[in-house]
């Protein structure tokens, strides 16, 4: 690894992710386990490594003295040989259920297909601070393969002990312990039988090699794969209780509106309907979506909007203008990462080169939008909603009712989707709102309009970079400032001996949050769209000059792959055609990626027509679940290169359907080929994100190839090429 | 409002009790507890709501109850026979064509309707058959993929069905 991708430099406040509150303690008696799993062994892990603290929330991550007491992981085989892991981890379409129970499988010696995964259920899972920043795979398949690891063992002694032989001769294969010399064996739940056995996780427990991976290693299909394809699986927005009603909320027009005044007097007269009015607060519960829907259009308010609000047009000038502070932090947060001296060196540079490039606010667009259903029963709530922050959600909940933590339950589903846009519990609130006054269980499900209004956005930015390049194309000097976007992906990782680097956080214009990938994409597609624009400066090729700029083997071994794929540097065959690649380093995945688009010069069309990615990020787990992962990010990628973005004027979003805001369809699919580069002597990293991170600068970049124009505003081309 | 007392869904009679401006989706959500059916948009530009009335792809959610009438609803729930999955479904698992798998119903419904009418169908004829249909986590090709599969899979006679 290069310095650069080694420096403590920390730049990643990464706030929007980051805003757990309280560290929250799961305390619960262990024989209560056994009371509600039955007899067996249970093996659980405490919190002793600071990833596994991390992930639950600890807040004093440095000290190894204040640990926190809880317990990261637990697995219970029970007397009929079932096995049940327990996580907080949630499914959201990333198949980490899939991926987990791959490594359970693995070092449990265990069929896959008879593993259970509990998940993102507050009172049945410990703690989990959430499912973001690509961290399942580098910490919970870890945590759950040494629990799994451990309970191999412990059965291995219970054989050992049944046969009264020596452990060291017994393997452990496919839910059984076997004595190879004797060929006698026992299954893992005879062995269990009649035992409350709980065992703690002994540290440093060996872990198999990926090298020697059976399970873990190989492509698996989804699990429950056949739930999916009949319409059986249940989402959030399919749940169902006795006596429920359906809820709306009333909301106002733009952002920032405060009421003015309100009449429910109307909406109260409709039979089968509860409203509440409480503050800013104005719902509706009836007895039907249609009679919820007319109740809140019987609601006849006013508000008063604010005049403040921006609009599209002025959005880069307002970032830039109305720097702020997060809470908590003080300047030194964001002060900016300086090496050697950018003045001196772009004072001696042979080229000199400066530029601003933007993206705008996106929306993530989950298909299934927020829902959530709550029960209560008394001072206690029951949530069902679709949250990457299950535990989140249940202090939100209890936040808002003044109640205590154990007194909600938030029950998390396999989900239809998030990519970020899920860490908040408004809808979950909104429910248990209506639930406590309806005194019935009450279900939200946010219309589309609302999802494309009043979820949070990936946030727009400016970064402005400037660079001095000596004149074989050594860059000598980089300056690079990020408005608003975000740290994450911020970090140049190209042999530079000058440099400063700095994010800005800005009032935002809209609500604005997590999105796959953070501002890895922004900083990526400004790095990556310049860095070409170097290379022509130099008059080198974008792929010589990358590598002449970079001594990072990974990142290396990635672009060359990308490069050899796709048939790097050959020959334009046809009018209107180009070629381009982006690339680099985030949260432990290495990525490149080339595009070949054809612009039509009359109409502006640009179509992306075919898309090479290579990736790397350790180990693999599931190698086709990486593929689905990776040709998913290009095309999600390749929607806010193109054409996404939120359109607002005053704060009234205009743009808040999807007959209006443009997303990837079937047409705008290009041929996509992806090279994984599988390390299996590095750590497995997660792969959700990073591989998000190419697409908008090697289209840029091939757009330019292609027409000579240089696009640096994401979206490039919402309403087609201008070239004139 | 006009009262709707029954609906033909999935080989089946079922007795409902709504006004005739309720959409189809809700129908089956709400009085049916037919779930597989999703909500996407409410406009018909997602296609997370497509089922077939008379073998045609239609979206639920622009579809008011009161004039789907005697014609015959299939819901992805009316898909199988039994245990025994339909070709598109079997694609869909073999060719890993999911994420989140939300639009997956949807996706499986228009492809049927596709495949009914076309049973060798070109990749241009599948890009315009399921153009709308969204898929948020961008599995199109690997969709695309799985109804070529299920094209070739389903004898001609079975398509009719």
């Amino acid at each position: 690894m290069s310095a650069t991708k080694d420096s403590q430099f920390v730049m990643e406040p990464e706030r929007y992710e980051l805003h757990a509150g309280p560290a929250y303690h799961f305390e619960t008696d262990r024989r209560d386990f056994f009371k509600f799993l039955g007899a067996g062994l249970l093996v659980v892990m405490a919190l002793k490594s600071t990833a596994a603290a991390q992930e639950s929330g600890s807040r004093d991550r440095a000290s190894e003295d204040n640990l926190p007491k809880d317990i990261a992981s637990w697995l219970h085989i029970g007397e009929n040989g079932k096995v049940t892991v327990y996580t907080g981890k949630v499914e959201v379409g990333q198949n980490i259920r899939t991926s987990l129970s791959q490594g359970v499988a693995e070092e449990l010696h265990y069929p896959i297909d008879e593993i259970e995964m509990v998940m993102g259920d507050t009172q049945l899972t410990p703690f989990d601070m959430g499912t973001f920043g690509s961290r399942t795979t580098p910490t919970m398949n870890l945590q759950l393969r040494k629990v799994a690891s451990a309970a191999c063992d412990i059965l291995i002694g219970l054989a050992a002990a049944q046969w009264q032989t020596d452990r060291a001769g017994l393997v452990a294969q496919d839910g059984k312990i076997i004595d190879p010399p004797t060929k006698r064996s026992v299954e893992y739940s005879e062995l269990v039988k009649g035992q409350q056995l709980t065992e703690n996780l002994p540290s440093g427990e060996p872990l198999i090699p990926a090298t020697q991976w059976r399970i873990a290693g190989q492509s698996a299909p989804k699990v429950d794969g056949r739930a999916f394809v009949t319409g059986r699986h249940d989402y959030p927005i399919d749940q169902k209780l006795p006596g429920l009603l359906h809820g709306k909320i009333v909301r106002p027009d733009t952002f920032g509106a405060t009421l003015a005044s309100v009449d429910t007097s109307e909406a109260e007269k409709l039979s089968g309907v509860t409203v509440v009015h409480n503050g800013d607060f104005i719902g509706v519960a009836a007895t039907d979506q249609a009679l919820a829907t007319q109740a809140a259009a019987a609601v006849h308010v006013s508000w008063k909007p604010d005049t403040q609000q921006p609009s599209n047009a002025d959005l880069f000038e307002f970032l830039k203008k109305h720097p702020v502070r997060s809470a908590g932090t003080g300047p030194e947060d964001f002060a900016p990462y300086v090496k050697g001296s950018v003045e001196q060196a772009l004072k001696s540079a042979h080229h000199r080169l400066q530029q601003t490039y933007t993206v705008a606010y996106i929306a993530h667009a989950p298909l299934e939008p927020r829902v959530a259903l709550a029960q209560w029963s008394g001072d206690k709530v029951t949530v069902w909603t679709g949250t990457q922050r299950p535990f989140g959600v249940r202090g939100e909940l209890a936040e808002a009712f003044k109640i205590p933590e154990e007194n909600v339950r938030v029950i998390m589903l396999d989900t239809g989707s998030g990519y970020g846009g899920k860490h908040t519990g408004e809808t979950a609130v909104e429910a248990a709102r209506l639930a406590r006054a309806a005194k019935r269980p009450v279900k939200v499900q946010w219309s589309r309009e609302e999802e494309f209004t009043w979820a949070y956005f990936r946030p727009a930015g400016v970064m402005d970079i400037t660079a001095g390049m000596s004149s074989d194309g050594a860059i000598t000097a980089w300056e690079f400032y990020n408005y608003n976007s975000g740290g994450s992906g911020i970090n140049t990782f190209y042999d530079i001996p000058n440099q400063r680097i700095g994010f800005h956080p800005s009032r935002s214009a809209l609500r604005q949050g997590s999105y796959r990938g953070l501002a890895a994409t922004a900083n990526h597609f400004a790095r990556e769209s310049f860095m070409d624009e170097l290379a022509r400066t130099a008059k080198m090729d974008p792929l010589a000059f990358r590598l002449k700029n970079l001594k990072d083997e990974r990142l290396r071994a990635v672009f060359q792959a990308a490069a050899e794929k796709f048939g790097w540097g050959a020959r334009k065959t046809v009018e209107g055609q180009g070629f381009g690649m982006g690339g680099g380093f985030e949260k432990a995945g290495n990525i490149a990626t080339c595009a070949e688009v054809r612009v039509d010069k009359q109409s502006g069309e640009v179509r992306v027509v075919r898309v090479v990615t290579a990736f790397e990020c350790g180990a693999i787990v599931n190698p086709d679940g990486l593929r689905n992962q990776i040709e998913g990010a290009n095309i999600m990628g390749l929607g806010g290169a193109l054409f996404e973005y939120v359109k607002f004027q005053n704060g009234k979003i205009l743009n808040a359907r999807f007959s209006k805001y443009r997303v990837p369809r079937f047409s705008d699919v290009p041929a996509m080929e992806v090279v994984l580069l599988d390390r299996k002597d590095i750590p497995s990293a997660g792969a959700g994100e990073t591989p998000i991170v190419g697409i908008a600068p090697a289209i840029g970049n091939a757009i330019c190839d292609a027409t000579g124009v240089r696009l640096r505003s994401m979206p490039m081309v919402p309403d087609g090429l201008k070239t004139t | 409002m006009a009262k709707i007392t029954q609906i033909k869904v999935n080989g089946t009679v079922r007795k409902i009790d709504v006004d005739s401006q309720w959409t189809l989706l809700s129908v089956l959500r709400d009085q049916l507890d037919l779930t597989g059916t999703k909500y996407g948009c409410g406009e018909g530009q997602c296609g997370a709501c497509t089922v077939l009335i008379n073998g045609v792809a239609k979206r639920s959610c622009r579809t008011q109850i009161g004039l789907v009438g005697d014609n015959e609803v299939t819901t992805i729930e009316g898909l199988a026979v039994g245990e025994h999955l339909h070709p598109l479904q079997q694609a869909f698992l073999d060719e890993a064509a999911m994420q989140c798998a939300y639009c997956t119903s949807g996706m499986i419904m228009s492809a049927t309707a596709l495949l009914n009418s076309n049973h060798s169908p070109s990749t241009d004829d599948i890009l315009q058959a399921m153009e709308g249909n969204i898929c948020r986590c961008g599995t199109y090709s690997r969709i695309v993929s799985a109804i070529q599969k299920a094209a070739k899979a389903m004898p001609a006679v079975e398509q009719r069905s």
